[in-house]
């Protein structure tokens, strides 16, 4: 796997291309929620420029990353809220 | 019961409240707002239930608000996200201490719970606080709720009681018992209340009535639970609600039910524009990771802006309107209006009914804006020109001057 970056979400191994974006790497799981609203509804990345806040999940441990500006780097863990 | 027909102008908290409470008296009741339920002043504030001691009078219907929202507090519905949470006043330094006892001194005075903290206290409270705080006054009654889905309970309760309310229906002009309609109708009242906020002097023929816009900003950040548990504010709070500066801020927290936490607080004067200022987002947020440093690590979700209708005296116009015994004001809440919105209505219920008055209504009669009653104008305690002058237009009031 030359040139692919490793990722783990949610326990799974993911392959990407460098300069795929988190959000990016998440939709391609076809995963129907990256996380709930406060009410319990299913949300994911929306607008993809950071502005809703709707992409947001825990990347290496920091909580409420924006996905959706978060180049992937290789051996990166992210846990989704959904 | 009294019969009687009111119209309620203003769908904010203030209005459901007065809409509510005429209700619940045996009036027919109609509220009219010209945009949405709670689309104003009542959706941009924090939605504490506080007691505040600015003045007397401030002091007396902060109280009275947040004992009627207490009397029902168990009732509230879930989407009221009803909190609580008390406050902590913090206390930066020795000098704030002692503002903290001496305020201490007076809620104790007026049966109001507070609790001095010395540091060590404070900390066991709010572990997460900047080391070097010198302690602070914790008052375990206060409150917090969701303003928009309150003033939607009230006006539930008053639906129920046959009160009805129409959206999307501005007034143009009030007058004695009678309201002119934009679209050219006008209806006829008993009573007409105007609960309009920064509007109300564009609807009335008031003398003198100023309520002008204090702009503030909130910024509220994703779910992080745990980070405080009471409703946080620098005891230098006061000074800078009520101060001349052009723009100031003040540290002031709330755990929300949701696990977030709303940051506030700014104020601009002369700023009538609704965008957000950078500028003062970021004095903002600086004093409140000042205080509360893990807060640098939580992202901020949103940021928006509203603006408090401030009277000259910091204190709403709660009657009638001289030589108009049918139309009354409620009105100039400033950043109390969810507070007091419970006390306003009973106050305003109380006189229109000839009751006796739970509180003092003097210091909130429209008169005392007009210029020629300026000498008699309720100003915050401690301003000697005005203390001693009596009110010669009132007759002999139960309540101590």
């Amino acid at each position: 796997m030359e040139n692919r970056l490793q990722l783990t979400i949610d326990g799974r191994t993911v392959w990407v291309a460098p300069g795929t974006t988190v959000a990016a790497a998440w939709v391609d799981l076809h995963a129907p929620a990256i996380r709930r609203s406060v009410a319990g509804q299913p949300r994911g990345p929306l607008c993809g420029m950071g502005i809703c806040y709707e992409c947001r999940a825990t990347v290496d441990g920091h909580p409420h990353t924006r996905t959706c500006q978060t180049p992937c780097r290789d051996g990166m863990t992210i846990t989704t809220d959904r | 019961m009294k019969q009687f027909d009111a119209i309620v102008v203003g769908g904010g908290i203030v209005g459901a409240a007065c809409a509510e409470a005429l209700a619940h008296v045996g009036g027919t009741v109609r509220l009219l707002e010209r945009g949405h339920i709670a689309g104003g002043a009542t959706a941009a504030g924090m939605g504490h239930v506080l007691v505040l001691d600015d003045s007397d009078a401030q002091l007396a219907l902060t109280r009275i608000g947040r004992s009627l929202w207490t009397e029902r507090w168990s009732h509230l519905p879930p989407a009221v996200e009803r909190d609580a949470c008390g406050t902590i006043w913090v206390a930066a330094d020795e000098a704030e201490l002692e503002a903290a006892s001496r305020r201490a001194t007076a809620y104790a005075a007026h049966g109001i719970e507070a609790e001095l903290l010395d540091a060590e206290a404070l900390y066991g409270h709010e572990p997460r606080l900047r080391r070097g705080l010198a302690g602070g006054l914790r008052i375990p009654g206060d409150r917090v709720l969701y303003p928009p889905t309150a003033t939607r309970h009230l006006l539930d309760r008053a639906v129920a009681a046959g009160a009805v309310i129409l959206e999307r229906t501005p007034v143009q002009r009030a007058g004695n018992g009678h309201v002119d309609l934009a679209d050219g109708n006008r209806f006829e009242a008993d009573l007409v209340v105007i609960a309009a906020g920064l509007a109300t002097p564009m609807l009335v023929d008031v003398p003198g009535l100023v309520i002008r816009p204090k702009k503030g900003h909130l910024s509220i950040t994703a779910r992080c639970p745990g980070l405080l548990r009471h409703q946080l504010i620098e005891l230098g709070y006061l000074t800078s609600a009520h101060g001349d500066e052009a723009a100031s801020v003040a540290f002031n927290l709330q755990p929300r039910a949701t696990g977030q936490i709303l940051i506030g607080s700014s104020r601009q004067l002369d700023d009538n524009e609704p965008h957000v200022d950078q500028g003062i987002v970021a004095r903002m947020l600086a004093r409140a990771t000042e205080y509360l440093p893990a807060l640098g690590n939580v992202p901020i979700v949103r940021t928006w802006t509203g603006f408090r209708p401030a009277t000259p005296d910091h204190l709403p116009v709660i009657g009638p309107v001289p030589g108009a015994p049918r139309l009354w004001l409620a009105a100039g809440h400033e950043g109390f209006g969810i507070a007091t919105a419970l006390g306003t209505a009973r106050l305003l219920v109380d006189q229109w009914l000839d009751r006796q008055p739970t509180i003092d209504p003097r210091p909130f009669r429209v008169e005392r804006l007009s210029a020629t009653h300026r000498a008699t104008a309720c100003v915050p305690r401690g301003a000697p020109e005005c203390a001693a002058v009596p009110d010669q237009d009132s007759p002999p009031s139960p309540f101590a001057a």
